[in-house]
């Protein structure tokens, strides 16, 4: 399928769906991405069924702060550039580029690469969500190795890492992005088109599309949009999804842990919600609480959104007097697994707690 | 003595005021002609207070005049919009999300020079001076008379700004420059936005300020007078001649910071109720909080200090529905005096109520003499918790406050709300804006990125102080009188290199010779 500008802005609203308050704010990605159409390609979206099985596939993204990307625009090409780089390197063209991340603003990255290249984006990722470290990716709990690595800055300056594990790439990496100004874009996880089928979260792109138009169509409709979610999910692969809670935010704590924002908001419940909830941030939404009982834990999403818009609240935008409603959604069975959750599960963000599916909550 | 003036697109309202106390007001239609409008009121308010010319010290003016000019795509100058950053930054150009006839009218003029800062002060590349100038004789050839100056990162170090205006000035004789450091914070987009829609307004600043000083003359008022920005702080004239954007939105600053004296409070929430919505924001040390999120002006995203209000439909003309269970969000608007019950309409309004309830003493009380008791009694129940909530939604902590009533539609609250502490509804409220204008302070910001490796978080802190109350002294400021008022820190996610992002506000009173 080919995206239009209304696709564009309603993916961006389900990517900030699925971002569960990190990955930073689309808009200068989904600027890019029109951009970069309106210069040179429209943007394909194809399915992983689409990808031979030998194919290369080089997924493309964004890696530092959001907050200098808003400043420091990028060049434009850079995450080309990272791409081409190790096609280069392969000795091998790609037949397609693809997100690592659906949340936020690398939702966006790939399909820059997209219409800049003409060149198909596979309709799936690495994350199925926001995570914040390039090891937590589904390639990687399944095998495929993140490197050879290329990172790129506005210059084309361009570093190519090769380490023992995805861990280190992650540190290596992270080094090379502050030194480039804190924003720097990467071609990583060089995958077959087996690879892709066997280890990515399948049609996350299309979801994002689709929660985002969901939303905007049930307004345009006045229609209840939570309810319109609701009956949307089970027609996708992240099929299950409930309200957890309905309330006010009564109080917000942040502090900065290790460059990352960490903090916790507190929801006391309205009308029928009885209680007070406590959301536990790392850059993301971790776990959330009704007074004291888990309710969702990660990777299950959890989805802060404006109770009356229904538009998903980033954690820097959350703030005190809020009516906020709370969306759990259970991810798919491939980000479920214990290879996976030992990953991106409870214990990769130090949680002592195992993980428990949604759909087994209370 | 001082005045205080709101020039809004409806009324031009003048205060005159002795230190706190307001001696005369006086609300009259805006006319066509401002300085006309400005000399009745300026004439009208010193007569009815017994001041002589030279009993003014200080005249405050809030204009909407800029704003206008942008919303309305009238009296713009075309703009080249120079850009310090490349190679990065290329891949969203200059105006990139602008309506098509704004754009236009400014003509599009893009130029895209190597320059620019990193986060940590880097420079992303020396400024290329022979760029800058090749874009000069551009800029000549096509006559383009105003620029816009934007580098990467430029809160954060802003000599390539300074030098590349030195270069335009030289090259381009007679030209207008708009720095963008001294207009916005980190966000480069809408902080290049605002700073072309400046550059446009070059010309018609010029020409306002003058009528200004025209209408001053002509009354021999010889005080300087000054001109209130979106943050509730003052400019001089020459000042907005250089920075006009910078009083985009000083109206409802003016009117909360109003508020805020007439009420005698500092930590406040301020309820403006008008004919269709009401307006709530939140006073900090008795300034209005500002919004964190863009704010769009004739289309065009910025991220301006704005004052953060929560507009809702409660207002003098709201009609009520379901036995009084429903209120607006529609309004019989300006057509109150002809459709409320009251006045002989056919529409039950929240004015009715208020009258049927004797809250009120408008129109004919016998035209809603019908109404039950139960319906008033519902009625009023709506109308309160709908401000309680909004009001309740606006506020940063579960603490009640005092709640500061203005506007006409305040006649429709009676009772005590449970998110305030207490209510107030001061005199004079009407003319709130003009009265913020006149009592406005002089202040300075810094908003930058700073790195707290070696440095240490309270170094830098203090620095950013001192650096917010140097410029409030630049601006104007009697130093014994200068605060700090805000503080923000924002930690730059996903970066482990303890970058902060801080903010710091300082403000004082203007140093006044007479």
């Amino acid at each position: 399928m080919r995206l239009n500008r209304e696709d564009l802005i309603d993916l961006c609203r389900g990517a900030a769906f699925l971002g569960t308050g990190g990955g930073g704010d689309p808009y200068i990605g989904r600027l890019m991405v029109e951009h970069a159409m309106a210069e040179s390609h429209p943007v394909e979206i194809i399915d992983p069924s689409e990808v031979p099985d030998d194919a290369l596939v080089l997924p493309t993204a964004m890696m530092g702060a959001p907050t200098v990307l808003v400043e420091k625009l990028p060049r434009g090409d850079e995450a080309v550039k990272s791409l081409q780089r190790l096609e280069q390197h392969l000795g091998k063209k790609a037949f397609a580029t693809m997100p690592i991340e659906i949340g936020g603003i690398n939702s966006t990255m790939p399909l820059v690469v997209g219409a800049r290249l003409g060149l198909p984006v596979v309709d799936a990722d690495g994350m199925g969500r926001a995570f914040p470290e390039l090891q937590m990716e589904t390639f990687a709990v399944y095998g495929v190795s993140g490197t050879p690595m290329a990172i790129t800055n506005e210059y084309g300056d361009c570093t190519l890492v090769q380490t023992h594990d995805n861990k280190m790439m992650e540190w290596i990496a992270r080094g090379v992005t502050i030194r480039m100004g804190g924003a720097a874009y990467i071609a990583e996880y060089p995958m077959t088109g087996e690879e892709v089928k066997r280890t990515s979260v399948p049609n996350t792109l299309t979801l994002a599309l689709r929660i985002g138009r969901c939303i905007r169509e049930a307004r345009e409709n006045h229609i209840n949009p939570f309810q319109a979610l609701l009956d949307l999910l089970p027609k996708t692969p992240y099929a299950y999804g409930k309200i957890i809670f309905h309330g006010k935010i009564i109080d917000m704590f942040r502090e900065t842990r290790a460059g990352f924002a960490a903090g916790r908001a507190r929801i006391q419940g309205l009308d029928e919600w009885a209680g007070v909830m406590e959301i536990e941030i790392q850059n993301e939404n971790l776990t959330a609480r009704v007074n004291g009982e888990l309710k969702v834990i990660v990777p299950d999403l959890i989805c802060i959104m404006d109770s009356e818009t229904a538009e998903p609240i980033t954690t820097e935008t959350l703030r005190y007097g809020q009516r906020v409603t709370v969306m759990g959604v259970a991810v798919p069975p491939i980000m479920r697994t214990p290879e996976a959750l030992a990953i991106f599960g409870p214990v990769g963000f130090g949680i002592d707690e195992p993980f428990t599916p949604i759909e087994e909550m209370h | 003595m001082r005045i205080g003036i709101d020039v809004g697109g409806t009324n031009t309202d003048a205060v005159l005021m002795d230190g706190m106390a307001v001696k005369s007001w006086h609300k009259s239609p805006t006319t066509p002609d401002v300085s006309t409008g400005i000399m009745n009121a300026l004439r009208t308010v010193m007569e009815e207070g017994g001041a002589a010319p030279s009993d003014i010290s200080a005249v405050m003016i809030g204009t909407t005049h800029f704003t206008n000019a942008v919303v309305e795509r009238k009296r713009l100058l075309e703009v080249a919009a120079v850009r310090l950053g490349l190679p990065a930054t290329k891949g969203l150009p200059p105006m990139v999300d602008w309506p098509p006839d704004l754009g236009q009218a400014l003509g599009y003029h893009r130029y895209l020079v190597h320059g620019g800062h990193e986060f940590d002060g880097r420079e992303i590349a020396p400024l290329n001076e022979a760029e800058l100038k090749a874009a000069c004789k551009d800029m000549v050839a096509k006559g383009v008379r105003a620029a816009a100056i934007t580098s990467v990162f430029s809160p954060v170090n802003p000599g390539m700004e300074d030098r590349a205006a030195e270069i335009i000035a030289e090259e381009v004789p007679g030209v207008a420059l708009s720095l963008s450091h001294q207009i916005g914070r980190v966000g480069f987009l809408e902080r290049e936005n605002a700073t072309v829609m400046n550059a446009c307004l070059a010309d018609l600043a010029a020409k306002v300020v003058q009528s200004f000083k025209d209408a001053l003359a002509t009354l021999k008022i010889e005080a300087p007078f000054y001109i209130s920005q979106n943050d509730g702080t003052l400019m001089t004239a020459e000042y907005v001649e250089k920075y006009p954007v910078l009083t985009f939105a000083s109206g409802p600053t003016n009117s909360m910071r109003g508020a805020a004296l007439l009420a005698n409070a500092k930590e406040a929430m301020v309820v403006d109720i008008g004919g269709t919505t009401s307006d709530v924001g939140m006073l900090i040390h008795g300034f209005p909080r500002e919004s964190s999120v863009a704010v769009e002006i004739g289309g065009v995203r910025t991220n301006f200090r704005m004052p953060d209000v929560l507009a809702f439909g409660l207002g003098g003309g709201s009609l009520v529905r379901d036995e009084g269970s429903r209120i607006g969000p529609d309004s019989v608007g300006y057509e109150l005096t002809e459709r409320a019950l009251v006045f002989g309409g056919d529409v039950l309004t929240t004015t009715d109520i208020a009258v049927a309830a004797g809250l009120a003493d408008i129109g004919d009380k016998s035209k809603v003499a019908h109404l039950s008791a139960d319906l008033i009694e519902t009625a009023i129940t709506t109308m309160h918790r709908m401000v309680d909530e909004a009001v309740d939604k606006m506020k940063t902590s579960a603490e009640p406050l005092p709640v500061i009533l203005v506007g006409g539609g305040s006649i429709l609250m009676s009772r005590d709300l449970p998110s305030a502490s207490e209510i107030i509804k001061p005199d004079h409220a009407s003319v709130a804006n003009a009265i913020g204008a006149a009592i406005a302070q002089v202040g300075g910001e810094v908003d930058r990125v700073f790195s707290l490796e070696g440095l240490g978080r309270d170094k830098a802190l203090a620095q950013a102080k001192d650096e917010a109350s140097e410029k409030a002294v630049g601006a104007g400021a009697r130093p014994e009188t200068v605060q700090v008022v805000d503080i923000e820190e924002v930690p730059l996610a996903y970066l482990p290199s303890s970058a902060t992002r801080i903010r710091v506000k300082a403000v004082g009173d203007l140093e006044m010779s007479a």
